[in-house]
């Protein structure tokens, strides 16, 4: 074969022009869109104390989003993510009983979460089992296991500097919360979109086969990436135990479909492959400006989660309704 | 729908039962069939005659039902009927067997045979005993000794292969379409085959015979279509034409396959596999490899070749084996591993195995090589990019931009990329599974060129191909499998094709 | 003489071997191991407190569980088509609330057309469901967690947030599920006809044999002429229906209508799938195995209170036994790769 003259071009079309047409900016547009409805809407949202407190609505989730968002990307789910933040948080209040400190506190909320992830991590990737169910039942055990340590009861007493991760500002009204957000956003995007790792992630998520005959460790990623969802389900857990300042086992109860919820309108692709961090950025915020503009016009939590299911739906159904009347 | 009658004495052997009439098909980016003419006549064998991307299976799935033609007719009978949907094909006593087994493995072989058409009691109900009986008559009637209880997955290939005529033949059909049957069976059940299309063919049913064996052809065939690139090209009687002719018109010219020839310089031993055996696809295979040679592996589809391929590049587990490369012993647990052992493998399965078609171009090529072009594990574009290009220009590809998701690209231009990803990574040993299937004879001719370079420069080459000539052409060696072993090692003179064959199918064997 | 001696001879042994064959089947199957689990577990409680093996008592367990049965059937449908239907709870609340209402509003209306409205509602949600997959090609978990977020806001919202109470549900409407006949309440007789009838259109039926084929290999399911996308859309149908005649009897069993009405119960519904052996890639399943799946998880709700485990074990052992019954379940479906070598085939 002889080696050609031909000049083929790295791209046909710059990364701005790509961006252009996006789903993100697309999103962005819809974020932008509530933000004045909600300050046409309500005389109290443009305060910055409020909006400050709206941020807490999503820092939590959020968190735990970016790495579902990397899981879902590679083909899996992990439906047991709020059951984690229940174990760790429980993990943490036995820990407050048992007279340990802060720092104690959160290595065993750590731990728990790490743990958990592990326990996942290994049915999944070593067992070869689909984690939809599998991630179902450990969404039972998980807290089922609080259930049983806690029974209807409440871990209080949390040492005061503890406080500080889920009510503490940095500056102003910038809280801690949001500080970790923007930062965990900020690492787990450079760690899908400028490392090996994310590529990884990608082609796993394309063509698992694929991916395994060009030699990459499909299982050992995969398995990575359980344990980040497990690790960020315990920082979450550290925060929200911290804003609440107790713990019931009912903690975070149905947020993991929340937080699927805030990847998928993300513009990450629930059968995987695709899907950007900043899109779930965007989304969280979307989501976060949704429901605190909602509960500023005193509307009901259940209605708020009928706009947030239609959202969903409708954003998906959207491109492809759209493409069906255009290919008429 | 009405099903043809079978009135023999009424029956006109001079007009067609089913005809394609200026039959034409597009999908996006591709011009599958171009206004084909097609006539299927009671009584008679036609053989579909083409290269790979002729057009062979669009038609299939024309007639079947399955994809409907954007111009043109089907004509039964001489009239003009359109099948909406598999089932009216069915209906109109159409019945294929198709290239792909597509069955079911979680369903048993009698309901296999009858999905969609399952013989019924009283209230409309499933009669399952009824069911089972029929499928009793039918499996006996090919020959085929299966329990129409078992679940299709406990049966090997061929016994499936079985199964999928025996559905075929469930239908009270008219015309009957076998899309490459004899691919995966052995000699004695070849023969079954050929009976019973001499059965069919007294009970003047029409039969379309899709074959690239030429023996075959000429063995069975009453008449003969021949289509190249979407295009009818001619018909005929096959008494009337010859095997050269034949060939002429699929190809285009007057071609004999040229291969490169070599000046092989055999180098040190660089592969020695010892007695790799797996649970249930190959045992006892034990063969080396030397710098500078090619390897051929041939066999009937199901051999076992690609499973033995997979598994020394470490996709399956075996039971036990010892595998060396220059003379070390090493474990080989996963493809990763094959790769920093210098073992690559270049899969039969393109699409699915060999690239990530929605990912770039360059994605592909660099992605077992992202250690070399990244640092500390942070992507550097300008760094892949270069990688990309140096092996794009090596191995002559044609596409838009390095930036193009490979889903975009033929056949041959796939397959370059899947090559190149491997040369970037500096292998020792290159396997290629079927390396030229479904590839256009311009870019055959530059794998072949290249395979042959590759080797000249150090590389070891084991190459698993079903096509004769390119077995002879390209091997300095040739291992014949069947049946999950090594049954032969060909050398020099051995090197015939009648041998091949004779091992291969296991013809001079008992049963 | 001899040769038909000969024949008759070889037809028995044929004929046992068959025997054999099936009852190896039979006894080996999932289903079998699950009910003598069931059994084992029974025996276990009756040996400390015997009231629980008590005729009465057992029936009271399956009149419990019931609705799982009812709703684990629809599932199964659907996770046969390689789909998942988590709003199904939702729905149940939906259609329980809007029958509830219809009872307060117009007390006049007949039991019977009451149960035939809580049906279709059930199926139209389902079909919105079914729609969404089949002519948008939604994934199916993206359009239940949707739906089952609407649905239940829905309910809120027809009811303001309001309760329906016993006192404001006529006799007739509340009476149906606890009728009894030959000594089953109505509620467990419709379960046993839900089962009955499912087993036949699964086993005997075209429409129930395309499901198999459409979760087993719908690119062959398409060339057998089958339409995957409209098995998908009658799946969440039927799931939907199931689901709307379980809002009726859940409703009028415990006599209230709120909008929490069987939250979280979806996931014991996949739970109790999944225990019965159905696998969530699609293709395998059956309604024994719903059924079982569901007695599974009905006859542990009800044994932990006998057996004196607190109530707030449930959770964590349900969960484990998911765990363990989708690993015992993918052990027997794995494929030990194609089969090449004539030594190996009939033996896997």
């Amino acid at each position: 074969m002889k080696t050609s003259e031909r000049i083929i071009p790295d791209r046909l079309q710059s990364p701005i022009q790509r961006y252009l047409k996006s789903w993100e900016t697309l999103l962005l547009a819809v974020a932008v869109a509530i933000f004045m409805a909600n300050s046409f809407a309500s005389p109290y949202f443009l305060n910055a104390w409020n909006l400050s407190d709206a941020t807490f609505n999503f820092t939590e989730k959020a968190m735990i989003a970016f790495a579902m968002a990397l899981l879902i990307i590679s083909g899996e789910i992990d439906l047991s993510v709020a059951s984690m933040i229940a174990l760790a948080s429980t993990a943490m209040g036995a820990a407050v009983q048992a007279g340990f400190g802060t720092p104690v506190l959160i290595l065993v909320g750590l731990g728990t979460g790490v743990i958990c992830g592990a326990f996942n991590g290994i049915l999944v990737t070593r067992m070869g089992l689909p984690s939809i169910v599998v991630t179902i039942g450990t969404m039972s055990l998980f807290r089922g296991i609080s259930y049983i340590v806690l029974g209807d009861q409440a871990y209080r007493g949390y040492p005061s500097d503890f406080t500080f991760f889920g009510q503490g500002y940095i500056w102003w009204v910038i809280s801690f919360e949001f500080v970790l957000f923007l930062i965990i956003a900020i690492i787990y995007g450079v760690i899908l979109h400028k490392t090996n790792f994310g590529r990884a992630i990608f082609a796993i998520g394309n063509n698992p086969t694929g991916a395994l005959f060009s030699g990459i460790r499909v299982q050992r990623v995969k398995f990575i990436l359980f344990l980040l969802t497990g690790f960020m389900s315990g920082i979450a857990a550290i925060c929200l135990t911290s804003r609440l300042g107790s713990t019931r086992p009912s903690i975070a109860f149905g947020w993991e479909l929340e937080i699927i919820t805030m990847v998928v309108l993300g513009g990450v692709n629930i059968l995987g492959g695709s899907g950007s961090i900043p899109g779930v950025v965007i989304a969280a915020f979307v989501m976060g400006l949704v429901t605190f503009g909602l509960g500023l016009l005193n509307v009901p939590g259940i209605v708020m989660s009928i706009v947030i299911g239609t959202l969903l739906i409708g954003v998906i159904a959207m491109p492809r309704i759209w493409k069906m009347v255009r290919s008429n | 729908m009405q099903a043809i009658t079978q009135d023999k004495s009424s029956q006109d052997r001079t007009k067609p039962v089913l005809a394609l009439d200026g039959v034409t098909k597009i999908f996006p980016g591709v011009r599958a069939l171009s206004e084909v003419s097609l006539n299927l006549f009671p009584g008679q064998v036609m053989a579909l005659v083409g290269e790979n991307g002729a057009g062979k299976s669009t038609v299939v799935k024309v007639l079947t039902g399955i994809y409907q033609p954007n111009k043109g007719d089907i004509l039964l009978n001489g009239k003009p009927i359109h099948f909406s949907t598999p089932q009216s094909a069915a209906n109109a006593g159409i019945t294929a067997i198709h290239q792909e087994t597509v069955l079911f493995d979680e369903l048993s072989v009698a309901e296999n045979i009858f999905l969609g058409h399952a013989p019924r009691s009283n209230f409309g109900l499933i009669d399952w005993p009824e069911m089972e009986r029929r499928s009793i008559e039918i499996l006996a009637g090919i020959g085929a000794d299966i329990d129409p209880n078992v679940k299709l997955r406990e049966l090997g290939i061929a016994n499936k292969h079985l199964v999928a005529i025996s559905r075929a033949l469930s239908i009270d059909a008219s015309v009957v379409i076998m899309d490459e049957p004899t691919a995966a069976l052995s000699h004695k059940e070849i023969e079954e085959l050929y009976e019973l299309v001499n059965k069919l063919r007294s009970q003047g049913k029409a039969i379309l015979f899709i074959s690239h064996k030429f023996d075959e052809i000429f063995h069975i065939a009453d008449r003969y279509t021949v289509f190249r690139d979407g295009q009818f090209i001619s018909d005929g009687l096959i008494e009337d034409i010859d095997r050269a002719n034949l060939v002429k018109m699929m190809v285009g010219r007057d071609i004999s396959q040229i291969f490169p020839s070599r000046d092989s310089q055999l180098g040190d031993e660089i592969l020695s596999v010892e007695n790799y055996t797996h649970a249930t696809e190959f045992a006892d295979i034990s063969f080396s490899l030397r710098k500078g040679e090619i390897l051929g592996f041939y066999g009937l589809v199901g051999a076992g070749r690609s499973e033995l391929m997979q598994a020394l590049f470490g996709i399956t587990k075996l039971i036990s084996g010892i595998i060396r490369i220059d003379g070390d012993e090493v474990v080989i647990g996963s493809p990763a591993d094959a790769v920093s052992n210098g073992i690559v493998y270049v899969p039969e399965d393109r699409g699915k195995q060999g690239a990530i078609t929605d990912l770039p171009i360059f994605q592909n090529i660099t992605l077992p090589s992202l250690d070399r072009t990244s640092k500390n594990g942070f992507i550097r574009l300008a760094e892949e990019f270069k990688l990309a290009r140096k092996y794009t220009k090596r191995i002559d590809l044609r596409a838009a931009s390095l930036d193009t998701n490979v889903e975009n690209l033929s056949g041959g231009n796939q397959q370059k990329i899947v090559i190149a990803k491997w040369l970037a990574t500096q292998p020792k040993v290159i396997i290629m599974d079927e390396p030229t299937k479904g590839i256009d004879i311009g870019s055959k001719a530059a794998v072949h060129e290249f395979m042959a370079e590759l080797a000249d420069q150090g590389l070891a080459v084991i190459m698993v191909s079903s096509e004769i000539p390119e077995i002879l052409g390209m091997s300095n060696r040739v291992i014949v499998m069947r049946e999950g072993r090594i049954v032969s090692e060909l050398t020099d003179n051995e090197l015939k094709p009648e041998t091949l064959v004779q091992y291969a199918a296991g013809i001079n064997e008992k049963g | 003489m001899n040769s038909s001696l000969k024949h008759w001879f070889n037809m028995q042994q044929e004929l046992t071997r068959k025997a054999k064959y099936m009852l190896k089947r039979l006894v080996t199957s999932r289903e079998a191991l699950l009910m003598l689990i069931i059994l084992v577990l029974i025996g276990l409680v009756a040996i400390r407190f015997p009231r629980f093996i008590t005729l009465s008592n057992l029936a009271g367990v399956f009149n419990d569980t019931s609705p799982l049965i009812l709703l684990a059937i629809g599932q199964m449908i659907v996770i046969l088509t390689k789909c998942i239907d988590l709003s199904v709870a939702a729905n149940l609340a939906l259609t329980g609330m809007v029958v509830a209402m219809i009872n307060v509003a117009a007390p006049g209306v007949p039991v019977v057309v009451i149960i035939i409205v809580a049906v279709g509602l059930g199926a139209v949600m389902g079909a919105f469901n079914g729609l969404l997959v089949w002519k948008l090609d939604i994934p199916p978990i993206v359009v239940t967690l949707g739906t089952m977020t609407i649905f239940r806001g829905i309910v809120f919202l027809i009811s303001n947030g309001k309760w329906v109470n016993s006192h404001e549900m006529t006799q007739a409407f509340k009476a149906f599920p606890r009728y009894e006949l030959f000594g089953l309440p109505m509620m467990s007789w419709t379960a046993i006809i839900a089962v009955i009838i499912f087993f036949i259109v699964m086993t005997r039926t075209t429409l129930g044999r395309s499901f198999y084929a459409v979760g087993g290999n719908p690119h062959a399911a398409t060339y057998a002429g089958i339409n995957v996308g409209r098995s998908q859309f009658w799946a969440f149908t039927i799931s939907g229906a199931l689901a709307g005649l379980t809002g009726y009897l859940w409703v009028s069993r415990y006599a209230v209508a709120y909008v929490n009405v069987a939250g979280g119960f979806e996931l014991d519904v996949v739970a109790a799938c999944v225990i019965g052996g159905i696998s969530i890639a699609g293709g395998i399943g059956s309604v024994g195995g719903a059924l079982l799946g569901a007695l599974f998880l009905g006859v542990i709700k009800n044994a932990l209170p006998v057996i004196n485990v607190s109530p707030f074990w449930q959770l964590a052992i349900s969960g484990s036994a998911i765990i363990i019954a989708v690993a015992l379940n993918a052990r027997s479906n794995r494929n030990h790769g194609r089969i090449i070598l004539k030594s190996a085939e009939n033996t896997q």
